[in-house]
């Protein structure tokens, strides 16, 4: 190539030994380094940094920045939550997720090899990324199945779930819409279809079916080229989001009473900093929004070149990450408050028409503001008929309408939908808002589908025999058939199950023993010098404290905090949806799902010692193999 | 002499209609509600229309004889605007039956309501329901059409995608046989620096491998 002083050499075929100082980062063995040489030459690589960054924020902002923060600002102190949520995302968010990145650039391999390469025994570790980010995918491209059905639904008008439909004989509305509320029944009624109790799982329902198929194959579309399809999908599932946030938020600060939510939701209550629920939320909370320990960042950063400048972007992709959750609970209050007060005068105008129709006062004569001296009159001047009418008065309070804290779905597709249906041009609001769920809930698939995939793909067993796209079609096929469940009856039953158990004490223990392989078996020192070696900065005193010490000691309380809930807690319950009475009760689980929900647990986390076994019970094998040979 | 007669008539009138009577309707307009600044007063004329709908509607019914507004009696006029009323018959000694009246109203319900510019909400006759008009459906929802498009769509992309993947895999593999997997074949030719082997320049487009360059500038320069 032109160098003076060069020469061509041909190189020798494996394991025959390669004598001279590689240019590349130091491996661990000069096979390794033949290999990775080697995989390197046809590893895809990102287009351009900048598709890394939109990657790893379209992963990291997903539907948890939306419907679990507010919910959590609104249950721990509101505008003091932030505070540490902020100590945290220092403590424990920018550093964890440096780590990852910096792992899988380091290493440029999917999850598996990564920690194989750091230490054989080690691959467990990955394994069980595989493992949780499967789980998660299952149940995580249901959420955008919904997502498909409801935007569907947003091009009628009325919007399906703003009005009940009429009952048998039309001269009313159907019984269960009446006693929960129209966008209540269009969820539990239309949308799920949902059983009693989590033992009548009743059929697949074709409807949500479809979806979710088509959900899959947007998801395969999108990761079908690797790399090459997915770094120019994320430039729209990165960008999209906060676009709608954006016009949201214009749209949600004009609504009448949207700095009610607003007030309410940024007055801090301060003497919720002393609850360590606080904390610990907050410690959660950074901790599952950045998607750690899935393997996801791991792969990402595997498509990185080697001097990729990962410390910036991990504290870039950090901070956008935070600051979208606070963005998008602004935006949530301001939709709160709408609904709150709508609701809190809704409420009003009934106990107006009551008074005004047992009274036959003047219609339009009461109203919002004399309502209160005039309940006073009339109670004193008519006491009997008042005390006749007085237990169907409702108490409307809009603290206590502000109070409703939800989460999760709930809170996407029942108490936003309510908001959206009574705003003018509510179909174009529908649209807008069911569009960004999709882009945010497509862009967290990619990562978990590129946890999955890039293991697989990097593994020369398998990519000998099928090319990518195969092992994508098949992944995604496997996940679609068996996420099905979820389309039962009982489905968001077991889609619970997943949420609350599937991904939350594996991981942790998956980013511990992560921390602690880096940190000392692999060894900070050498970490940082194949860092510095890479990118060209040295490890600053911050990262290192956090590594070896902080970070590690946060991880292992939220670990016993969580097992020691679990432990406590007994017998598990959900919340089942009671067609009859129209709201949702408490029951218990029955054996069949605790066994579900252990196994779920367990296969995830029993990978790291299991493999770690196998790994040396081989190892003692060969040895002896070979020490019968010799 | 004719005063005890109109006394006798007003006496029956009073107890053919009153609150609670047999076959008598409360009736409740919201006509602030409905109209807000463009509301009319409630007065002796609105009652006259009133009857006089009433009228109207009992006429439509088949097989029965003319209703006479006359006939329909208002009472118990509240400021709310409520009030009742009853149908007698042609002799004016006993009312209609409740069924009768009801049947009769409800399929004048749109002409009732029409005329005092209200609607069902905001003119309402306590224990008459009124039939809600069937919805609208579709012979195929909406949402499927919606559905079918969005899904061809994706099919057809996911198509041209894995053909155009195997069209490349193929002409790579027609290519020159000597770029085959180097994985495989473990032998490549590669540049050697000062006993250091390095990675050539990628050929693919003129892409320069970064991590070369900076560790060029830290090898001592020949």
């Amino acid at each position: 190539d032109g160098r003076p002083g060069a020469t061509h050499i041909t190189l020798p075929p494996f394991g025959k030994g390669w004598g001279g100082a590689p240019c590349l980062p130091v491996p661990r063995s000069p096979a390794e380094g033949l290999r990775a040489w080697a995989m390197e030459k046809a590893r895809p690589q990102w287009g351009n940094p900048l598709q890394f960054v939109f990657a790893c924020i379209s992963y990291a902002v997903g539907l948890g920045n939306v419907w679990r923060f507010p919910y959590l600002c609104q249950m721990y102190g509101g505008g003091s939550f932030l505070v540490p949520y902020i100590i945290m995302l220092i403590l424990e968010g920018m550093p964890l997720l440096y780590l990852e990145l910096a792992v899988g650039q380091r290493m440029r391999q999917g999850s598996i090899g990564a920690w194989r390469t750091i230490s054989p025994y080690l691959s467990g570790v990955g394994v069980a990324s595989v493992v949780a980010s499967f789980f998660l995918s299952m149940y995580y491209n249901v959420i955008n199945a919904w997502s498909f059905w409801y935007l569907f639904h947003s091009f009628q008008d009325p919007l399906p779930w703003s009005v009940c439909p009429l009952n048998d004989n039309l001269t009313g509305y159907d019984e269960e819409c009446e006693k929960a509320s129209s966008t209540q029944y269009f969820w539990y009624r239309k949308t799920l279809n949902i059983s009693p109790s989590i033992q009548e799982s009743g059929g697949v329902q074709w409807e949500p079916a479809l979806c979710l198929i088509l959900a899959w194959l947007v998801v395969y579309l999108c990761i079908l080229r690797g790399t090459e399809s997915t770094g120019k999908v994320v430039y729209f599932t990165a960008l999209l989001p906060y676009c709608v946030l954006i016009i949201y938020l214009v749209r949600g600060l004009t609504l009448h009473g949207a700095t009610n939510g607003l007030v309410y939701m940024f007055t801090p209550k301060v003497e919720q900093l002393a609850n360590p629920k606080t904390w610990i939320s907050a410690a959660t909370q950074i901790f599952f929004s950045l998607g750690l320990g899935f393997g996801s960042l791991i792969a990402f950063a595997s498509y990185n070149e080697p001097s990729n400048d990962c410390q910036k972007h991990a504290i870039v992709v950090s901070l956008i990450n935070s600051s979208t959750s606070i963005f998008s609970s602004i935006v949530t209050f301001s939709i709160y408050g709408f609904k709150a007060t709508f609701n809190y005068e809704n409420c009003l105008s009934k106990v107006i028409l009551l008074l005004t129709n047992s009274f036959d006062l003047e219609d339009g004569f009461l109203t919002a503001s004399n309502l209160e001296p005039m309940k006073d009159y009339l109670a004193s001047t008519y006491p009997s008929k008042y005390s006749e009418v007085f237990p169907h008065i409702r108490n409307c309070s809009l603290e206590s309408e502000l109070n409703t804290a939800v989460q999760g779905t709930g809170l996407a597709f029942i108490v936003y939908t309510e908001a959206i249906k009574n705003m003018e041009v509510s179909q174009l609001w529908s649209v807008l808002y069911f569009f960004m769920l999709l882009t945010l809930g497509i862009g967290s698939m990619l990562g978990n589908t590129a946890a999955i995939l890039t293991p697989l793909t990097d593994s020369k067993v398998i990519s000998r025999h099928l090319s990518r796209e195969a092992i994508s079609g098949l992944v995604c096929l496997i996940s679609c058939g068996i996420s099905m469940v979820f389309t039962m009856e009982a489905g968001n039953y077991w889609f619970d199950i997943f949420n609350d158990y599937a991904a939350t004490l594996s991981l942790l223990l998956i980013v511990l023993v992560e921390i602690i392989a880096v940190c000392y078996v692999y060894g900070l020192r050498r970490f940082g010098s194949d860092l510095q070696a890479m990118t060209g900065h040295t490890l600053n005193w911050y990262w290192k404290a956090m590594w070896a010490g902080v970070s590690p000691l946060l991880i292992v309380s939220l670990f016993i905090f969580y097992l020691s809930d679990y432990i406590l807690m007994g017998t598990l319950q959900y919340q089942a949806w009671d067609a009859t009475q129209g709201k949702l009760v408490t029951k218990d689980y029955p054996s069949y799902a605790l066994a579900v929900i252990w196994l779920l647990v367990a296969s995830s986390t029993m990978c790291i010692p299991l493999v770690a076994l196998g790994i040396f019970i081989t190892h003692c094998l060969k040895k002896r193999g070979t020490a019968a040979v010799a | 002499m004719l005063w005890p007669l109109f006394f006798l008539m007003t006496a029956i009138h009073a107890e053919l209609c009153q609150p609670d009577a047999e076959n008598a309707f409360k009736v409740r307009l919201s006509i602030r509600t409905a109209l807000g600044d463009k509301a009319y007063v409630w007065d002796t004329n609105e009652e006259y229309l009133f009857r006089a709908m009433v009228a109207f509607s009992m006429r439509k019914v088949p097989n029965r004889g003319a209703t006479e507004i006359s006939h329909v009696l208002l009472c118990n006029v509240t400021q709310r605007v409520s009030f009742w009323f009853v149908v007698t018959d042609p002799s004016k000694n006993h009312t209609l039956p409740a069924v009768e009246v009801q049947s009769a109203i409800r399929m004048n319900r749109n002409r009732i309501n029409n005329a005092f510019s209200l609607n069902d909400h905001t003119l309402e006759f306590l224990k008459i329901p009124s039939t809600f008009a069937p919805p609208m459906e579709p012979s195929v929802p909406i949402w499927i059409i919606i559905f079918g498009v969005i899904f061809c769509i994706v099919i057809v992309a996911v198509t041209l995608l894995i053909l155009s993947g195997i069209r490349q895999h193929r002409r790579n593999t027609k290519g020159p046989s000597g770029v085959d997997d180097t994985e495989d074949k473990c032998e490549n030719t590669i540049t050697v620096e000062n006993g250091i082997p390095c990675d050539p320049l990628d050929t693919k487009g003129g892409h320069i491998n970064e991590v070369f360059l900076t560790e060029e500038e830290r090898l001592t320069p020949l």
